[in-house]
């Protein structure tokens, strides 16, 4: 189980920051969500995975059987995060895509930027 | 108590601002008690640590390794204390005016929302608690840089996210790794358990990983282009907010995690860091002088100048630490100071490319006098703060025989007295290039713009002034960075510690 897990995160990993070196725009954000999920699948299975044991202790039985829940509590943060950050990151995505007419990051670049990066700020 | 109220007042603060009716006069008086709420709470907290050493509260009455744990040293409240510092300055330049669909699209909250993120990252002593404040000041900051709507901007918040993104998944992925070895996240216990149960290996790829990650936050050598791509682009108080506090956070958040989960100065990371940082300040100085323009200037200065920051954690002495404890304070100062200083370009000119700017000398003489000292105090010119910083980090290369290196950061302190003394020369003495009326200043906007600019240039005069003392705290902050058992015992309480190392 630990060696599909740490495989599936190398390649979740391999593949979001594949992406994310691509020029578009929406394969930078698919990179960036896979690469979070391999983050928290790595979280799982670099604190161990315990099969079919809920950490609800019993008493005398040892402590060392059950799943520890640090870690799913810290992918469900993480998840949490993530998923604000990814919507963030769609929207700005989007309005980029409004004012450049498309997401190639060459197309929004400064160099090919018309308006004036200054604009001031209007009272 | 006491020490979650920077944590508590910008959160309140930025509440309270949704609730109100959102007439801007209202909003800014608010935001700006606000700020000066936090700074009270930051001074007591700075005033209790000075007295009676490490502050702890456990949240929630969790015992320590167990809940998350606040904890505030000399580094820590220093720390605050800039960071309310600079939220005064920034709410207090909001009067001037703040463009309206900016502030209807929740300007106000944002910034206290920046403030809360970075006040919790200097004071958690749990590490994924960590992670998640600097995901809170993420994205405040992702916000107020995206608010606008011109390409540039949209183009430079697009590299300013994706490449903080990426830092906090390598965060992350650290986090993960020392989890599953250490099965702790509190740092305290973490400094106690993690040294016995830590293998070469996986120690190396880990410390790389939070370089890597706090890299890309402080804006090291490769890892900072993100940086001047995008701080030249938001409103002049939004990049003195961004450029004062952030990467701050990551030089902060290095220094901490480092010298209390790696504690053995012959580490291999410190040798990379030692040329990272040696790098990043003659990249980032060699790239300021090939800029045009004002805010550019400065954002590949503060790049350079992070070198400063980074090399004395990479030296491993009390002395060269506090050297950069006392860089990270007058850094923050007088970066903020001139962004803010930009601001009043902006406003005047409606540009900060240097070719349009000149001629406030003869128009506006105490201006200039005014933003003389913030840039030669970067410059480091004696006897102002940048000189006292500088001596405080180069005279341990010296002590410790780094000859080549302290060679190179006189070369760098060098290449920023002409690069300061470009700005000065180019935005200011030189005569306006085109005599027109528009450059006309508008003397009722003038007072409250240059308020928080005098604010700061006093506190950096007084910086000045007050060198002594102020470098005596930072070497004593230093002092307690580098005793890990200290802080262990505060935190953890009075328990001997599990094995001696």
């Amino acid at each position: 189980m630990e060696l599909l897990l740490a495989l599936v995160a190398g390649v979740l990993y391999a593949t979001g920051l594949y992406l994310m070196l691509r020029r578009r725009l929406a394969q930078l954000i698919i990179g960036l969500s896979l690469l979070s999920n391999g983050s928290n699948i790595l979280i799982l299975s670099a604190a161990g995975v315990t099969r079919a044991r809920p950490p609800l202790i019993t008493e005398g039985v040892p402590l060392e059987s059950f799943a520890d829940p640090v870690p799913q509590s810290l992918i469900l943060t993480a998840i949490v995060i993530g998923f604000g950050v990814l919507a963030f990151s769609l929207v700005l995505a989007h309005r980029v895509q409004q004012s450049a007419g498309s997401d190639d990051i060459d197309a929004i670049g400064p160099d090919s930027a018309r308006v004036s990066s200054d604009t001031p700020d209007r009272p | 108590m006491l020490l979650a109220l920077p944590i508590l007042l910008p959160l309140l603060t930025a509440i309270v601002l949704h609730l109100l009716p959102q007439r801007s006069r209202l909003l800014r008086v608010v935001a700006f008690t606000g700020a000066l709420g936090a700074l009270g709470a930051a001074a007591s907290i700075f005033v209790t640590v000075q007295r009676n050493g490490i502050q702890v509260l456990q949240v929630g009455s969790w015992p320590a390794p167990f809940g998350i744990t606040l904890v505030a040293d000399l580094f820590s409240a220093l720390m605050i204390v800039m960071v309310s510092v600079i939220g005064v300055a920034v709410t207090g330049s909001s009067f001037a005016g703040v463009d309206p669909r900016r502030e209807a699209l929740g300007y106000h909250p944002l910034i206290q929302v920046v403030l809360m993120g970075v006040a919790g990252a200097f004071l958690t002593g749990d590490i994924f608690n960590l992670y998640v404040w600097f995901e809170v000041m993420l994205i405040g900051s992702f916000v107020l840089m995206s608010l606008h709507r011109t390409r540039a901007q949209l183009h430079a918040a697009f590299t300013y996210v994706g490449l903080n993104l990426l830092a906090s998944a390598f965060l992350l992925t650290a986090i993960g790794l020392l989890y599953g070895q250490a099965g702790t996240l509190n740092l305290a216990d973490l400094a106690r358990a993690w040294p016995e149960r830590r293998t070469p290996g996986l120690d190396a790829a880990l410390s790389m990983l939070f370089l890597t990650a706090f890299g890309i936050k402080a804006g090291l050598f490769p890892l900072f282009f993100w940086l001047p791509a995008s701080y030249h682009t938001p409103p002049a108080a939004v990049g003195a907010l961004l450029a004062g506090l952030l990467t701050k956070v990551g030089v902060y958040a290095m220094i901490r995690v480092f010298t209390l989960l790696f504690p053995d100065p012959n580490a291999s990371v410190y040798g990379v860091l030692l040329v990272l940082s040696a790098v990043t300040m003659v990249v980032g100085l060699i790239g300021a002088l090939a800029q045009r323009d004002f805010r550019r200037v400065l954002s590949f200065n503060l790049v350079g100048h992070i070198g400063f920051t980074t090399v004395g954690l990479a030296l491993w002495t009390p002395a060269a630490l506090g050297g950069s404890i006392l860089y990270v304070l007058h850094h923050m100062l007088v970066i903020s100071t001139l962004f803010l200083l930009s601001g009043l370009f902006l406003r005047q000119r409606r540009t900060t490319d240097l070719s349009a700017l000149g001629g406030m000398y003869r128009t506006q003489p105490a201006i200039a006098f005014l933003a003389l000292i913030p840039l030669f105090s970067l410059a480091g010119v004696p006897p102002l703060s940048g000189f006292v910083a500088k001596v405080a980090v180069i005279a341990p290369m010296l002590d410790t025989g780094r000859y080549l290196l302290a060679a190179v950061a006189l070369c760098v302190s060098l290449l920023t007295v002409l690069s300061m003394a470009r700005l000065w020369e180019e935005s200011i003495w030189k005569p306006a290039p085109v005599p027109s009326s528009a450059s006309v200043p508008q003397r009722h906007l003038v007072v409250p713009l240059v308020a928080p600019i005098v604010f700061l240039v006093g506190l950096t005069i007084a910086f000045t002034a007050l060198a002594g003392p102020v470098s005596s705290v930072t070497m004593r902050a230093a002092e307690q960075l580098l005793d890990r058992d200290a802080y262990v015992r505060a935190v953890l309480g009075e328990e001997v510690p599990r094995a001696a190392r």
